[in-house]
């Protein structure tokens, strides 16, 4: 059993960290992750936990467009229910304005969040099964639309348009995550928190798609006729598809705005169904580490952008002073790069990473 | 009575709005099996070029101006963003023309700027009276000129030569490129189509109200339209882009004391509910062609 690379098993084969390489990087990656908090300004810590959290919803969308071949674009609607969900159940009991229950506890909230979304993906499940392809986007397109109406008007639960309410509090048996303390400011704790969660939904969301689970969805993504034929309950697994793609919208929409602390039922439209499209398709569609990487690009995006007019000096950072302004340049941007990646490089930021693997692996020989 | 007719005017003229938007994107599903999210790029782009040439010379030849330079535009995003994924997954190449409408978009709202752009129609929020109902002249002006471009787009497919290279391109494309029809110029010319007819419900949309940069959300209203009456089936986006108008309209007059839950704003999300509802009846809408598969 010396020779690294021969297994004697399945299970030895379908193993997460299967090689040494893997191994080595998956350590080197968690060590580097852990050590930011230290090396890093707040400010870009907070950035990077919204890329942890955005993370874990870009996993869920992947699930269902990416491994079950079933194209949402009603993320948004998912992620909405999660973020009120949590937020009403930590929210203040007392107060005369906004429903609230006073549960603070960090996972009670986190998993209410994620099993109202997730029932809410269950019930919208069997009308999305009898449907295909592109029948389904505009339907689930739909949801956000009725979605954003209903929460913008159920002013006892979100507060109302332009003014929202306070975000779920992260508290862990009685440690508090979202207040400055004496070893750790906010920032540093939030960053590990999302840090840790995100390393917990991925292991289970990649130990779901490695499983029978995962390979029945990817023969309905594939060809969903011919895995009926095979002995794929279609129905049935469109809605696990669905089910837990959602759960994990409602996590993330749960944790989104803790950063920020405040949450708002306008900012849940369209733009951020898209914006989750975008993370799976330019990190790597049906991979649970594109998703990540997706997630990190689009979120990091914004906060590249800004620092254009400096090396640029057309661009101008406010509106209204003429030329085009940073805004402008982030969304266009933004915009060219579904576009570009999609015609160069269907496999996202993952399939460049696969390239490049290939071509050190093999090196110097080309094959 | 009267006022219930008014109201119905009032919502087949929004209807036509939805139903000139809905026949780009059936002529776009129809020639490339997509759904081009671009349309509301194209609908604003139309609109604001209008808004920009009426200031050298007078509407009418604003619009056809317009709507030519919109429908080169289309073309020329097919030719540039859609030509080179002929073949790959249909999700992939709507998600590209999402990509598209973003970045048009963007550039068209720098041109809107955040006031309001009046588009110098001559129908402005002028009324007329006919047998005592009280209608915008500018509603009357959407129907009619919806009317008689839906009348030559239906002769267009049925009688000319063109229009049945694009019938056949659309039920099988190889065999029509065996009969000699060259499917890459059918694909240009519904871009262009579909660019244009987007354009003409942006000018439309905008008259009198003025263009603004929220209105592209009204272009959305197009996909539950074209949903209800089948993706592929241009009589099922007229007539269901009509009836969600007036169905809209209808709420938005009547339905505005339901429960105060749903809001005043309610009429906004009907289209939205209605397609749920009828999909729940009929999963490829009202007259879509029901999808054959073989293994």
């Amino acid at each position: 059993m010396s020779r690294p690379l021969l297994y004697l098993s399945y299970q030895q084969d379908m193993a997460l960290l299967n090689t040494p390489a893997k191994r080595g990087w998956t350590l080197a990656l968690a060590v580097g992750a852990v050590s930011l908090p230290f090396v890093l300004t707040d400010d870009l810590l907070v950035v990077l936990a919204t890329a942890c959290v955005a993370a874990i919803g870009a996993i869920g969308l992947n699930i269902v467009t990416g491994y079950g071949g079933q194209v949402s674009l009603g993320h948004a609607f998912f992620l909405v229910i999660g973020a009120y969900t949590a937020a009403a159940i930590s929210g203040d009991p007392d107060s005369t304005r906004l429903i609230g229950f006073g549960i603070t506890s960090l996972p009670i909230w986190l998993l209410a969040a994620g099993l109202v979304a997730g029932l809410a993906g269950l019930i919208i499940a069997p009308l999305a099964a009898r449907l295909r392809g592109l029948y389904l986007a505009v339907v689930t397109l739909g949801l956000v639309f009725i979605g954003e109406h209903l929460f913008k008007h159920w002013r006892e639960l979100t507060g109302g348009v332009g003014v929202g309410r306070p975000a779920a509090v992260p508290e862990l048996f009685g440690f508090q995550f979202a207040v400055d303390g004496a070893m750790f400011t906010k920032a540093q704790k939030l960053y590990l928190l999302m840090l840790v969660l995100l390393v917990i939904f991925g292991v289970l969301a990649r130990n779901l798609v490695r499983s029978r689970t995962g390979r029945a969805l990817a023969a309905v993504r594939d060809r969903d006729l011919a895995a009926e034929v095979i002995g794929v309950d279609v129905t049935r697994y469109k809605m696990i598809a669905f089910a837990v793609s959602s759960f994990y919208a409602g996590v993330a929409g749960a944790l989104l705005y803790v950063m920020i602390g405040f949450v708002e039922p306008g900012s849940f439209n369209l733009g951020m169904s898209v914006q989750y499209i975008a993370m799976i398709l330019i990190g790597g569609v049906g991979t649970i580490s594109g998703s990540v990487l997706g997630a990190l690009f689009i979120t990091l995006l914004p906060r590249i952008t800004r620092e254009l007019p400096a090396v640029l000096p057309f661009i101008s950072t406010s509106s209204g002073s003429g030329g085009i302004t940073v805004f402008q340049v982030e969304t266009i941007l933004y915009g060219l790069l579904i576009i570009g990646f999609l015609i160069f490089e269907p496999r996202g930021l993952f399939g460049i990473w696969i390239r490049f693997r290939t071509y050190w692996k093999s090196w110097p020989f080309s094959h | 009575m009267n006022d219930f007719v008014a109201t119905v005017i009032r919502g087949l003229g929004s209807g036509s709005i939805y139903a000139l938007l809905a026949l780009g994107f059936v002529i776009v599903y129809k020639s490339m099996r997509v759904i081009s999210f671009a349309q509301p790029a194209f609908m604003m782009a139309g609109a604001l070029l209008v808004s920009y040439l009426v200031g050298s010379m007078s509407f009418f030849p604003a619009v056809v101006i317009a709507l030519l330079l919109t429908a080169l535009l289309g073309a020329g995003v097919e030719r540039v963003a859609l030509r080179p994924m002929i073949g790959k997954p249909v999700f992939v190449i709507a998600i590209i023309t999402l990509g598209v409408d973003i970045v048009l978009r963007t550039v068209v709202n720098s041109f809107i700027g955040l006031d309001i752009r009046q588009m110098g129609d001559p129908w402005g929020l002028g009324q007329i009276g006919v047998l005592g109902v009280k209608i915008d002249e500018r509603h009357l002006a959407t129907l009619v000129t919806t009317l008689i471009v839906v009348a030559a787009l239906f002769a267009f497919y049925r009688w000319s030569r063109t229009g049945l290279a694009m019938r056949a391109a659309s039920s099988d494309q190889e065999v029509a490129l065996a009969q000699g029809v060259s499917v890459g110029r059918v694909f240009s010319l519904s871009w262009a189509l579909a660019a244009a007819l987007a354009g003409l419900a942006g000018v439309f949309l905008s008259t009198g109200i003025g263009l603004e940069q929220n209105l592209w959300l009204t272009a959305l209203k197009a996909l539950p339209v074209i949903i209800l009456g089948g993706l592929d089936s241009l009589g099922g986006a007229v007539v269901a882009g009509l009836s969600i108008g007036v169905v809209e309209a209808l709420v938005g007059s009547y339905g505005g004391d339901l429960h105060p839950v749903f809001g005043g704003d309610f009429f906004l999300v009907v289209p939205y509910l209605l397609m749920l509802v009828v999909l729940l009846v009929r999963p490829y809408g009202l007259f879509g062609t029901r999808e054959v598969e073989r293994i």
